[in-house]
């Protein structure tokens, strides 16, 4: 019975608490309206006697057995808040950030710092320009900002970042009207700016501080994707897994970046569907195409594996805010993101490209939502 | 302010900030994203349309109980496009290098939105004094906002201003503002301004 009353407490309490008189009308058990998948069972109807409604469900002496709570809906409530998953978002960039530092120094967490600092202030300063009470504390800016430092090369100057880390929250997100309102990532909105502004600077790559090119004096490197689609050179998979590979600070390596984000699949705070039909869809596309012509195409292994494919996959296509919110809309989202990847790697003029790839889907997502949105029950479609 | 709306100095002060073209009407967008890459192109491009909209406000004015109404239109777009010739020639002929620059949207002037909407709107109904001073007023305001786009995307895309380098070495500039992007960027910034200023007058 311990189970039961924590999931009871989960419903939420209408001011005007409970009505005995309406129980048998408004039971929760016939509502068929419901959009979200239910995860947990209905609770059972209440007993005959009800208790005086309490003024805060959640209070500990409250008996949920007792009575039965009217409310509108929705009446299933979760304990994850914005800041929670914000946060956790954080924690899972942690190992792609520490991957960031060893293989290209201590200037990378002054980048990085520079990008999340640059983000909260121009974060406050919009807050401030609204009216509105701080929104700092939520992560989502922090976020912001630490994702872009991740997907600049390691060269970049440091006022490049802070510029990108400015725009991304001003452009990016609070003219839009904030957190979940926007329309396309904020940090991939900064990343393109950036590359729009500095394009030298932007493709401007170095190699890792690793034994493997200590000898190398060159300062500038080529990515794999580059070195495939200039060269025909394939490099191989343990570099890229490991990120001993030229590339943005947090996508070299596959492994780090993999780590964080399964664990925000577990936590289900990201879909999963997205990253696996988006990784899914360049895997068999990029497949197709080297089954066909191994000598023109990589293979999808490395795919997979090269440029910032990872970090987009999970961490940007994934954007609660920026992603459809149907299922079938997920699917649609990271296959049409897969496509317009596959044929910008292939054909296109530039080395990579899920920046675009994503914020061309980010477009679409509200004509997806739109042409997802599942029938209500009982609903006949003219 | 209803009464003040018919005094000759509202006339003209509407046209800067309060009906300006650009950023309350969103009139003749197409020549000030088109042109805006530089501050001297946008004022060359603001001076032509103020030439053309103030001539034939004057011409229309005058002649405007003469035009019967079922052809004020092709009428108006006759004598506009009068003056455009006239700007595009003269710009060809003394400026050479701004009339390359600017393109085919000084011809272009002859649809442009501001211009035949104050004929429109205002020559064809109010007296020749009159119609001077909001043409005026228009084309001032017009000039105002070409100028500080041109010389928004100018300084961030060039770092120099009416081709007077202003921000040392240590700047890099902005490439994508003197491309087509910088334009949609800059102008959707100042309208958001300016939109951001009205809000807080009407809430004061």
């Amino acid at each position: 019975m311990e189970e039961k009353t924590n999931e009871q407490e989960d419903q939420k309490s209408g001011p005007e608490g409970a009505d005995p008189s309406l129980e048998k009308s408004t039971a929760p058990e016939k509502d068929g309206e419901k959009q979200e998948p239910v995860k947990k069972p209905e609770t059972p109807a209440a007993k005959p006697k009800p208790a005086p409604a309490p003024k805060d469900p959640r209070d500990k002496l409250f008996k949920p057995e007792q009575t039965l709570i009217i409310s509108s809906s929705p009446h299933f409530h979760t304990h994850d808040s914005v800041p929670k998953i914000m946060w956790s978002v954080v924690a899972a960039l942690v190992p792609a950030t520490v991957m960031a530092i060893y293989y290209f120094g201590m200037d990378t967490l002054i980048m990085i710092g520079s990008c999340v600092a640059a983000a909260l202030v121009t974060e406050i300063i919009m807050n401030k320009m609204k009216g509105e009470g701080l929104t700092i504390n939520d992560g989502s800016a922090a976020i912001t900002g630490l994702l872009l430092a991740l997907t600049l090369p390691p060269s970049l100057p440091i006022s490049a970042g802070v510029i990108g880390s400015v725009f991304s929250i001003s452009i990016g997100k609070q003219i839009f009207g904030g957190l979940g309102y926007n329309i396309f990532n904020p940090a991939l909105l900064g990343r393109a700016f950036l590359q729009a502004n500095f394009p030298v600077a932007m493709t401007t790559w170095t190699y890792p501080n690793t034994e493997k090119y200590a000898q190398i004096d060159a300062v500038t490197a080529a990515t794999p994707l580059a070195q495939f689609k200039f060269d025909k050179i394939v490099a191989n998979y343990g570099d890229l897994i490991s990120g001993n590979v030229g590339g943005s600070l947090g996508e070299t390596s596959a492994l780090a970046v993999l780590i964080g984000g399964i664990f925000l699949l577990i936590m289900k705070y990201a879909d999963w569907r997205i990253p696996v039909s988006y990784l899914g869809t360049v895997f068999i596309l990029g497949g197709l195409f080297w089954f066909f012509s191994p000598g023109n195409y990589p293979d999808p292994v490395f795919h997979l594996l090269s440029g910032g494919l990872m970090l987009g996959a999970l961490f940007m296509a994934t954007d609660m805010v920026t992603s459809p919110i149907t299922t079938a809309g997920s699917w649609i989202f990271g296959a049409g993101a897969g496509i317009v990847l596959v044929i910008i790697r292939l054909f296109g003029g530039v080395p990579e490209g899920v920046m675009y790839s994503i914020l061309l889907m980010n477009a679409f997502t509200p004509l997806i939502n739109r042409y997802t949105r599942p029938k209500y029950f009982g609903e006949v479609r003219a | 302010m209803a009464k003040s709306k018919t005094t000759l100095r509202y006339e003209f002060l509407k046209g800067l900030w309060d009906e300006n073209p650009i950023l309350k009407s969103l009139l003749g967008l197409c020549p000030v994203l088109a042109v805006t890459n530089s501050a001297i192109n946008g004022l060359a491009m603001g001076l032509a349309t103020t030439f053309v909209l103030l001539s034939s406000s004057i011409i229309i004015s005058s002649i405007r109980n003469l035009i019967p109404n079922q052809v004020r239109i092709p009428a108006f777009i006759v004598i506009i496009a009068t003056f455009v010739t006239v700007a595009d020639r003269f710009l060809a002929a003394f400026f050479p290098l701004i009339s390359k620059d600017l393109g085919p949207y000084v011809p272009l002037i002859v649809v442009n939105c501001i211009i035949l909407g104050r004929q429109e709107a205002f020559s064809s109904k109010n007296s020749v004094f009159r119609s001077i001073i909001d043409s005026s007023g228009m084309g001032v305001g017009f000039i105002l906002v070409l100028v500080a786009l041109g010389g928004f995307r100018e300084i961030l895309g060039s770092a120099s201003l009416f081709g007077v380098t202003v921000l040392g070495d240590w700047f890099q500039p902005w490439l994508v503002m003197i491309l087509p992007g910088g334009a949609f960027l800059g102008l959707g910034i100042f309208i958001g301004i300016a939109n951001w200023i009205n809000d807080r007058r009407a809430r004061a």
